[in-house]
C-alpha cells in the first residue's frame, strides 16, 4: 500500500486546507513540501525554511536557479516581497518563541497521545533530528503527512511509538492516505475517511484506538 | 604580538590558511546542506591530506557536495551535527564504527555555537526533554521549569563562507548561504573566512556588516563552488 502521486497530491491538498490568511508555516520534506501547491492564491502565507529564511515562495523557473538562495533540503527557491534572511540560531528563536503557526512534518509513527518519531530507527537508519524536535516541540499547530502503515502494511498509528521520540504529545493533525486524525484529550478523532476506503478500513489498519467523529465526514 | 596595522590586513593565501589545519584538528563549519560550505578550503583540505578531524556543524552535506566531500573521504573521525541523511556514506561510515556522530537538534547546536562564540559556557533549553535527546544531560529548574544544560561548542579552527569580505575580516554572506556561518565565525578559536569577493576597508556599509572582523583572524579569495548541486 505504498502512497503513489495521486494519494501523495490529495493528501497536501487536504493538509491545504488547514493553512490560513496571514499564518507563519514551515513545511518538512517531501509530502509536506507539495502542500504549497494547494494554497489558494487569496492566502497570504510567509514560509518558514529553518536555514534562515522567512518569505520563501515557489521553485524558481530552470535555468533561473540560484545556488545560494535555497530552502532547508537544499533545493532553490524564490523569495515572496517582505522576505528576509537571517542566520540558523534566529530561525530557531522564531521556532522557540512559538512564532510559527504550523509545522507540517512526514512521520515514521505517531501514537494516539500526539507522540511523534521521526528521526531514527535504531541500527538501521539513523539520519539525525535536524530541526524536527524543535519544530514538533514548539509550533502552534503539529500536522503529520504519511502513509497510514509502513512497507510492510503495519498502522504507524499506534497505542505507543516504538522508535524514540522526536517530541512527546506534540500532534494535533493526522493526515493519511487512508483517513484524517485530530489528537484529542479523550483520544485519536477519525474525521474524515479517503475515498474508496470505508471507517471499517481505517479502524482495521489503525492499531490506535479511534473515536469516531459524530459525522465522519467522506472525502 | 600583531601591531595595529597587521591586525587591520587579515588576507592570506590559501596555503597559509591550511598551515593552522592539521591531523586531529576540532574543524567548525558554516553551511546547512552544502550551501554556504568554503568550497576552497574544503577542497584544501581534501588536497592537503588531512585526516583524524573532528568537525562541528549543522550536517554532512552530500556525498560529493561541500563539507561531505570531506565526510565521504573519511577525513573526519567524529562529527558533531543536527543531520546526516543527505550523505548516506556517513551514514555507512556510522554504522562500521569509522565515524563517531554526535546528534544535537539543530536549534540547540545553532545555539552552542553561538554560545561559545559569545563565550558563554552553555544555553539552557527545553527541546528534547520527554526524548533520548536528553540522556547523560543536567537538568535544571528556573522558576519551576525544568531545562536541560547543553555545554556550549568551540573549536581550534573554524572556516566560513561569505559572498564579501574586506582586510578587516568584516563579513557579509549571501541569502540563504548565511546559515550558520555567522555563528561559526565567533566560535573558532581560529576563523579563517573565504569570500566571493574581497573589498577594499571602509567598502562595507558598517550598517550592513553581518560578522564583525573582530573574530576572523584571516580572510582568503574563494575560487567557487566547485560541485555540482543535487538539483542540477
Amino acid at each position: 500500500m505504498g502512497v503513489g502521486v495521486e494519494s501523495r497530491n490529495r493528501i497536501a491538498q487536504r493538509a491545504a486546507k488547514e493553512i490560513k490568511d496571514g499564518m507563519i508555516v514551515n513545511l518538512g520534506i517531501g509530502i509536506p513540501t507539495l502542500v504549497a501547491n494547494y494554497i489558494p492564491e487569496e492566502v497570504h502565507v510567509m514560509f518558514h525554511a529553518e536555514n534562515g529564511i522567512l518569505g520563501t515562495g515557489p521553485s524558481p523557473a530552470p535555468g533561473e536557479e540560484d545556488p545560494n538562495l535555497c530552502n532547508a533540503g537544499g533545493y532553490p527557491v524564490t523569495l515572496q516581497p517582505g522576505a528576509s534572511y537571517f542566520d540558523s540560531a534566529v530561525a530557531f528563536g522564531m521556532i522557540r518563541r512559538g512564532y510559527l503557526d504550523i509545522t507540517i512534518l512526514g512521520a515514521l509513527e505517531v501514537s494516539e497521545k500526539g507522540d511523534l518519531a521521526n528521526w531514527i530507527v535504531p541500527g538501521k537508519r539513523v539520519p539525525g533530528m535536524g530541526g524536527a524536535m524543535e519544530l514538533a516541540q514548539k509550533a502552534k499547530k503539529v500536522i503529520v503527512l504519511m502513509n497510514h502503515v509502513n512497507k510492510q502494511g503495519k498502522s504507524k498509528i499506534l497505542k505507543q511509538c516504538t522508535l524514540p521520540l522526536t517530541a512527546k504529545e506534540a500532534v494535533d493533525l493526522i493526515i493519511t492516505d487512508m483517513a484524517v486524525m485530530e489528537v484529542t484529550k479523550d483520544g485519536l478523532l477519525l474525521k474524515e475517511v479517503m475515498s474508496p476506503y470505508t471507517v471499517e478500513d481505517v479502524i482495521q489498519h489503525t492499531e490506535a484506538e479511534l473515536i469516531l467523529a459524530d459525522r465522519v465526514t467522506r472525502l | 604580538m600583531q601591531t595595529g596595522a597587521k591586525k587591520r590586513n587579515k588576507l592570506a593565501t590559501l596555503e597559509e590558511a591550511l598551515t593552522h589545519i592539521h591531523d586531529g584538528t576540532t574543524l567548525m563549519f558554516g553551511g546547512f546542506g552544502g550551501v554556504g560550505n568554503p568550497p576552497t578550503l574544503v577542497e584544501g583540505i581534501l588536497q592537503k591530506g588531512v585526516k583524524d578531524l573532528t568537525l562541528i556543524g549543522n550536517d554532512a552535506g552530500f556525498p560529493d557536495i561541500g563539507i561531505g566531500r570531506l565526510v565521504s573521504r573519511e577525513r573526519a573521525k567524529k562529527l558533531i551535527a543536527s543531520h546526516i541523511g543527505s550523505n548516506p556514506v556517513a551514514g555507512k561510515l556510522m554504522t562500521e564504527g569509522k565515524l563517531e556522530v554526535e546528534f544535537s537538534p539543530q536549534g540547540t547546536l545553532a545555539e552552542r555555537i553561538r554560545a561559545g562564540g559569545v563565550g558563554l559556557g552553555g544555553i539552557l533549553v527545553d527541546v528534547g526533554i520527554g526524548t533520548i535527546a536528553e540522556e547523560g544531560k543536567e537538568k535544571i529548574s528556573i522558576g519551576g521549569k525544568e531545562y536541560l544544560v547543553e555545554p556550549a561548542l568551540t573549536a581550534e579552527v573554524a572556516i566560513v563562507y561569505a559572498r564579501k569580505a574586506d582586510p578587516f575580516g568584516n563579513l557579509v554572506y549571501d541569502k540563504s548561504a548565511r546559515n550558520f556561518n555567522p555563528l561559526v565565525a565567533m566560535a573558532g578559536a581560529f576563523t579563517i573566512a573565504e569570500a566571493d569577493e574581497i573589498v577594499p576597508l571602509g567598502e562595507l556599509d558598517p550598517e550592513c556588516i553581518v560578522t564583525p572582523g573582530v573574530f576572523v583572524d584571516m580572510v582568503i579569495q574563494s575560487k567557487g563552488v566547485n560541485w555540482k548541486w543535487v538539483w542540477e
